[in-house]
């Protein structure tokens, strides 16, 4: 690659770094079109230069396509309609999930929702999933923290009060690995204490 | 005997009516999904379909074994997407989900959820050139006590109106225009009278001009002519053929619901009949 060629990506790759991490929208990410529009036609192989550098620091660059199918080779179309965010690479330890303002109860109160609308296939009355978190968490907060998810852009609900899975579900959750780590666990450990539920008393800070 | 006969067919043809009004209403449980979609035997429906089919006579029993064979075929496709799901490798059965819920404390759901997220990362920052783009705006700003001033409206004496000022604000009719309607009617009649049949004449017959823009004039005229009731349209859509007919007194049969009805003119259009007009 010449030097020219070389300054030039370097410049594309700074300005796909902008594009990426500041939020441009109300929802965080940026469109392929917006990419393509600011970096030229060749954004996606920026964005893979981009995805090699962010690598040691443990982020990427992700993809969301409109179509729930991820396609194998995916065209400039497709590519253009889809929305690329820069999310963690690897996954969070408990303690760093309270450092970002997660209570534990409030996460496995979405782990659960998720993994329950995904197994109904991508709807669930909210009533159900209601009860479900009811089981595990105050009556008082069960309707809250459906509605901070929904605010948070996890779920959608319609006017029929169905619960459908989100842009920031698409965006950040491995459905297929968290469904099989679910079914893969033995659930040996029933008896262990809720310890840590009065570790992280103080509410998250909202998201927009 | 006969009458025997026939009051047995009343009671079969009921028997199936009855039968299919609550199959209709099963499949739109289903569709609404309220019920599990293979609860419904298909074989038997069609079977039953197919048994009371030879009695329907009436459009409205057609309509019944019309609307039970639509319900049908959503709910064989409720099936076949039922189908589709359990094969993805996304499908695990609720059931055995929820038990696995249950059995997992917040901790163990959180670190195999943890194991899953990969949250957006974005930042939220302010840099030395946004800040100075800032405090330039802020000093181009106009401070709100001039933007918000109220506008000063100019006193004027009172006076007489005129004609022409009531009709600019669309008070007064322009009597110019409804006297160019009544002249347009007159025509309409006229030539319907020459050369119509059963007191219609064909839409583009009647607009039509020698040029395009005589045409589209009149075709604005003709709007006019049908909303205020002067004249009617008779669409008749298999043909794709529009008539208009005068009406002997205007608004004579204007408390029938009034529709709107879009008519394209384009250029080519009125080309085409052109041509074929002087070919």
């Amino acid at each position: 690659m010449s030097t020219k060629r070389k300054a030039a990506y370097a410049a594309k790759v700074k300005r796909a770094t902008h594009m990426l991490f500041f939020r441009r929208h109300q929802k965080p990410g940026v469109r392929g079109w917006e990419l393509h529009k600011a970096l030229g036609s060749d954004y996606p192989k920026v964005l893979n230069v981009l995805d090699d550098f962010m690598k040691p620091l443990d982020l990427q660059v992700k993809t969301v396509f409109e179509e729930e199918k991820i396609p194998e080779k995916p065209t400039p179309d497709e590519l253009d309609k889809a929305r690329f965010y820069v999310t963690l690479r690897g996954d969070l330890q408990p303690k760093e999930a309270k450092m970002i303002g997660w209570r534990i109860d409030d996460l496995a109160g979405l782990a659960i929702t998720i993994s329950y609308i995904i197994s109904k296939k991508g709807q669930a009355a909210r009533r159900d999933v209601e009860e479900l978190l009811g089981e595990k968490l105050a009556g008082w907060k069960v309707g809250l923290n459906i509605d901070r998810y929904i605010r948070y852009g996890y779920l959608q609900q319609d006017d029929n009060e169905q619960l459908y899975l989100d842009w920031r579900t698409r965006a950040e959750v491995d459905q297929k690995a968290l469904i099989d780590l679910l079914l893969q666990s033995d659930g040996k450990n029933k008896e262990t204490a809720d310890s840590e539920e009065e570790d992280a008393e103080e509410e998250p800070e909202e998201k927009q | 005997m006969q009458t025997q006969k026939n009051i047995n067919r009343k009671e079969h043809k009921k028997l199936g009516k009855d039968k299919l009004e609550r199959i209709i209403d099963m499949m739109k449980s289903i569709e609404a999904h309220t019920v599990d979609p293979f609860l419904l035997n298909v074989d038997e429906i069609i079977r039953i379909i197919q048994e009371y089919f030879p009695e329907w006579e009436q459009p409205e029993e057609l309509n019944l074994d019309a609307e039970a064979i639509h319900h049908l075929a959503s709910v064989i496709k409720l099936q076949s997407e039922w189908v589709k799901q359990r094969s993805t490798s996304l499908y695990t059965d609720p059931f055995l989900l929820e038990e696995k819920i249950t059995q997992k404390n917040k901790q163990e759901l959180t670190s195999i959820f943890l194991k899953a997220w990969h949250p957006v990362v974005e930042l939220e920052q302010v840099t030395l050139r946004s800040l100075a783009d800032a405090r330039r705006y802020w000093d181009a700003l106009v401070p709100l006590k001039e933007r918000w001033e109220q506008e000063t409206v100019a006193e004027v004496a009172m006076g007489i109106a005129t004609r022409e000022e009531l009709v600019e604000e669309s008070i007064l009719r322009d009597e110019a225009f409804s006297a160019e309607l009544e002249r347009f009617w007159q025509e309409l009649k006229d030539k319907v009278r020459e050369q119509g049949k059963e007191g219609k004449l064909a839409y583009m017959d009647w607009i039509s001009s020698d040029t395009y823009s005589k045409t589209v004039q009149r075709a604005y005229l003709t709007s006019f002519l049908v909303t205020y009731g002067y004249a009617t349209l008779e669409i008749i859509p298999l043909e794709e053929e529009i008539f208009i007919s005068p009406l002997d007194e205007p608004g004579s049969k204007l408390n029938k619901q009034a529709v709107s009805v879009p008519i394209m003119l384009s250029f080519e259009s009125w080309q085409k009949w052109n041509r074929g007009e002087r070919d």
